[in-house]
Parts: structure tokens; sequence; C-alpha cells
């Protein structure tokens, strides 16, 4: 085949994927077509990666399959391998490796030399800018998520060094913009500086709002594709990733709108800082043993569980949903109740609950259920904290006031399944565990749903 | 390089496509689809063997290596990782239907 034949096929490819990809996030945005949707993207992807070796006169063909073949086993085996509950920070790292290749693309188109038109430099710098940021920021996120990170890092004047570390990206950037300086120190610089910032802006940042964070850093990736691609010349990148762009910053604002929280504040003010902020808190703790509180759920009539981290941590969805069904058995009504940040990320408490064969119908959403709680008489809380925080509606000077939560307090009774004392993610107090209808239940979420489904049997 | 205006309305159009795909998604897909739509930019992938493909010098084959290998990452990872979020729909889905129905 000549060069323009084989030139017209990559493009015809292309062209391919392109509309595949918009058909499979289409597909994947509904409940019924979900799983063909992934399906959809991913022989576009394998058509625009097959197309591409066709391009005309590329070299290095070694070097591509070995990085290609490194990466497809590496990136099998640990996303075969990571649990369900270690997702979102999988999903973070992903997407940080391919902000970080939009910014090596990046790397490469501003090294190379030859003069170029001003808005092909200017796109190139600012895919690097967003790619290197996503790449640097998605890692932290994954660090903290893996619980390799666990407190934020704040200091004072923090915003104002951020500040300057952005500024600096900037004019570096426009520095080789307008071509006055160059070489290849000032390229390092420029990289170095945005990657720090990328570290900067996502330190200060509390694990509660990680989800957030990651779907910004998604759809940033998305913009840094779009804009390599519009350097590159390359249809399939500008068109998959102005849809990530655009789609990615709509999920997040929808993430944002669930936690009731702006994203300026999820960027920029110190969440869960203090610990404290949510005032005193009157009362005690009252445990209360496994036997008795499965006696208290056989006996009534309406059990509401509300499920979070802590059952994801412990893996408990199985043994949680084996108890439940003796409970059903027995003519109680049973009732999940998902807060839209349950777990990491929306939606990630329902994949959960789905893999132990939970069957939907018994799963509600926040709107749903809240009214519910007032004639439930047990709430069921597993390892779940700052979503039933009562003083999220009741305490203006806690940092997570105005959240959405689930009612759980207004249930008859509360039994709270929590491995130890602590605060939760976001490092605020509860007031739940205080109240006097409340009945704490320590220890690891699948020890503690065993031995309730162990003193059910026994009744 | 695709003309400006050109350029600027395929942008355009592009991202009202992500925001219409996106306008009334369920809050239960809200992870896979971040992960779904992670998995879609990883067509980075084709740009970044374009780049160690035409690369000439010694960095460029390094950073062109890095990239191809960390797009290829998110492209692998991001399909994995989504296709066995999306397997958990399957009872799910059968369970709607019938409630549906």
């Amino acid at each position: 085949m000549s060069g323009i034949d084989t030139q017209w096929l990559v493009k015809a490819a292309y062209f391919a994927a392109a509309f595949l990809f918009i058909v499979g996030l289409k597909r994947m945005s509904s409940p019924k077509t979900a799983r063909g949707g992934i399906l959809w993207a991913g022989v576009g992807m394998l058509v625009a990666t097959l197309a591409t070796f066709a391009t005309p006169q590329m070299e290095n063909f070694i070097l591509m399959l070995a990085a290609m073949g490194l990466a497809t086993v590496l990136a099998w085996w640990s996303g075969k391998r990571v649990a369900m509950t270690d997702m979102p920070q999988m999903v973070a790292l992903y997407n940080g490796m391919g902000g970080g290749a939009a910014a090596a693309i990046g790397a490469v188109e501003l090294l190379g030399d030859g003069e170029h038109a001003l808005a092909f430099i200017t796109l190139a710098v600012a895919g690097s800018i967003i790619g290197a940021v996503s790449f640097s920021g998605s890692l932290i996120a994954f660090a903290k998520l893996q619980g390799w990170m666990r407190k934020p890092l704040r200091f004072g004047g923090q915003q104002a060094v951020n500040l300057v570390v952005f500024l600096a990206t900037l004019a570096l950037g426009g520095l080789l913009i307008s071509g006055e300086a160059g070489g290849h120190d000032l390229i390092l610089l420029f990289f170095l500086a945005a990657l720090l910032f990328g570290v900067l802006m996502t330190l200060p940042i509390g694990g509660a709002d990680m989800p957030v964070v990651i779907s910004l850093y998604n759809a940033l990736t998305g913009l840094a594709v779009a804009f390599e691609g519009f350097v590159l010349d390359n249809a399939a990148m500008i068109i998959a990733g102005t849809v990530v762009g655009a789609a990615g910053t709509m999920l997040t604002q929808l993430m944002a709108r669930a936690m009731n929280r702006p994203l300026s504040n999820v960027l920029f003010s110190a969440f869960g800082e203090s610990g404290g902020g949510g005032g005193e808190i009157s009362g005690s703790m009252k445990p209360v043993d496994a036997a008795d509180a499965a006696v208290m759920m056989a006996y009534g009539e309406k059990v509401i569980v509300v499920p979070g981290y802590g059952l994801a941590v412990a893996q408990a969805q199985h043994r949680l949903w084996e108890f439940c069904q003796k409970l059903i058995e027995r003519g109680v009504k049973v009732k999940f109740a998902i807060h839209p940040v349950a777990g990491r990320m929306p939606g990630h408490m329902n994949v959960l609950l789905a893999e132990a064969g939970v069957p939907y119908e018994l799963i509600f959403d926040l709107d749903e259920i809240n009214n519910e709680f007032p004639s439930a008489d047990v709430a069921l809380v597993v390892g779940a904290n700052d979503v039933v925080n009562p003083m999220a509606r009741t305490n203006p000077e806690s940092p997570i006031y105005g959240m959405p939560i689930l009612d759980a307090d207004k249930a008859k009774n509360v039994v709270v399944i929590k491995r130890g004392q602590g605060t939760g993610f976001s490092g605020v107090e509860n007031a739940l565990f205080f109240n006097d209808n409340t009945r704490m239940l320590y220890g690891d979420a699948q020890d503690v749903a065993g031995k309730l489904l162990q003193a059910l049997k026994g009744l | 390089m695709i003309d400006g205006f050109m350029a600027l309305y395929i942008f355009m159009l592009a991202a009202f496509t992500g925001y219409e795909i996106i306008g009334r998604v369920p809050v239960i897909l809200h992870t896979p689809l971040m992960s779904g739509s992670n998995f879609v930019h990883g067509i980075v992938l084709v740009g970044a063997m374009v780049v160690l493909g035409e690369a000439d010098t010694t960095l460029e084959k390094v950073i062109g290596f890095i990239g191809v290998f960390l797009a290829a990452g998110n492209a692998v990872g991001g399909y994995v990782v989504t296709a066995r979020m999306l397997e958990m729909f399957r009872s799910g889905k059968d369970g709607r239907k019938e409630s549906a129905e």
C-alpha cells in the first residue's frame, strides 16, 4: 500500500474509534446498557491502536512494543488483582498515567526544533501543564487513598505558596511560548514546576474529598489529551479527550453537589482540619455486644442498614448480607440506605453490595429513604461515619455543615459497628455516637457481622 | 494542524457531546462512568506511539518510551477496572428489569 492509502486507513480507524467511544460512554451512562458500553469503547481503542502501527514513517517499533507490553502486563495484573474496595485509587493511578503520557507528548513536541505556529506551542504548553498537574496530583491522591499518607498536609501560607508555584509555572510556559528563551533547562524547569504544583495542590485536600478531586483530574487529563491531540493533528485524541474533559467536568460537579460542597470549597478550603471543629459533645459512647444487638434487630419490624467505608475495608458485604437474609427470613423488613458518597466514591457502595448479591429493590438512596428512618426500629450503621453525623444538620461550626446526611439518628435505635473510637475520615467527631439511643458495637465489620449471624442462628 | 476555526468547532461540539452524555446519569453509575471515561482518555496511547515512532534523539526516545508506557497503562488498567466494576451490574440489571415489569 502506498503512504497515502495507509494514512487514509489510519484516519478512518480514528473516526471509527471516536464514534465507538461516544457510543460506549453513552451506553455506560445507563444501568441497562452499562456493561456493553465498555466493550464498545474497548473495540474503539483496539482499532485505533492497531491502525496507528500503520502510520507512515514510524520507527522504534521494538521500543514501542516493549513499552506497551510492559505496561499491559503490569496494568492487567494490578487491575485484575485489586480488591473492589481499592478501585478508587486504581482509577486515580491509571488516570495519572494518562496525564503523564499527555505531558510526555508535550515534552517531546517542545524539545523538537523547528518553527511552529503560536497556536501549536501554546496548546503543547497548555496540555503539558494540565497533564503534568494531573499526573502528580493523581499520584498523591492514590497515595492518600492507599493509606500511605493519612493526614492532609497543611502549613501556614500554603495557598500563597501554591499560587506562587502556579504563577511560576505559567510564567515558564509563557517564556516557552514567546520563544524568548528556550533550551532543555527551561523545559525541565517548566515541567518540574507543573509537577510540583500538582503535588502542592493535592496535599492539603482531605481524604473525604478525594473522589471529587480524582474526578477533576480525570477531566483535566481528558483536556490535556485533547490539547496534545490538536498539536499532533490527531482527531481521535481531540474528540475523545474533549468528550472526557466535558463529561468529567460535569461528573465532578455532580459529585460536588452530592456532597453539597462547591468545587472551589473542595479545592481551596482546609476541610476537616481541626477535628474539634464541631464543638463539644455531651454524653458518652455506650457499647453493646453482638448478641444483644442481634436480638434488637431480630425482634424489630424494620431495619435500615447504612453501609460505609468501614464495610468496604473489612470486606464485610457478603457476611452482612447473609445476616440480613436471616433477618428477612424472620420477617424483618430490611433496607439499605446509600449515601451519595458512601465509601470513597459515588456509587462505590452500590458496586460492593451488588457484588455481594444484594438485590437492587432493597437499596435506596438518600432522598428515597430519609423519611423512613423515624419508622425504623433499628438503624444499623456499618462503618459509616461522616455521612450519618447529625452535626451536618445542626452545627454551623462543623466543617461538614450543610452536607446532606442520612438521618440515622432519627431511628428508634441505632447500632453502630465501628472499629474503634476514632473520628471519621474527615476527622470530625460524630454526635450520633453519643446519642442516648445509640449503641456502639466495636470490632472489625466482618467479624462483627459473623458474630451477629451466629447470635441470630442461636435464637 | 487542523485549521483554527475548524478546530474550535470540533472542540465545541465534542464538549457538548460530553456534557449531554453525562446529563442524567444515576448516582450508582458515577464511579463506573468515571472509570470508563478514564479508560477513554487512554487514547493518548496513539499519540504517544506516534511521538515515539518519530523520535530521533535518545532523549526523545526515552520520553516517548515513558509516554507509551504510561498511556498503555492508562488504557489497559482503565479497561480492566471498568469491566470488573460493570460486571457487578449483571445481577442488578436483571433485578431492575424484573421489578420494572
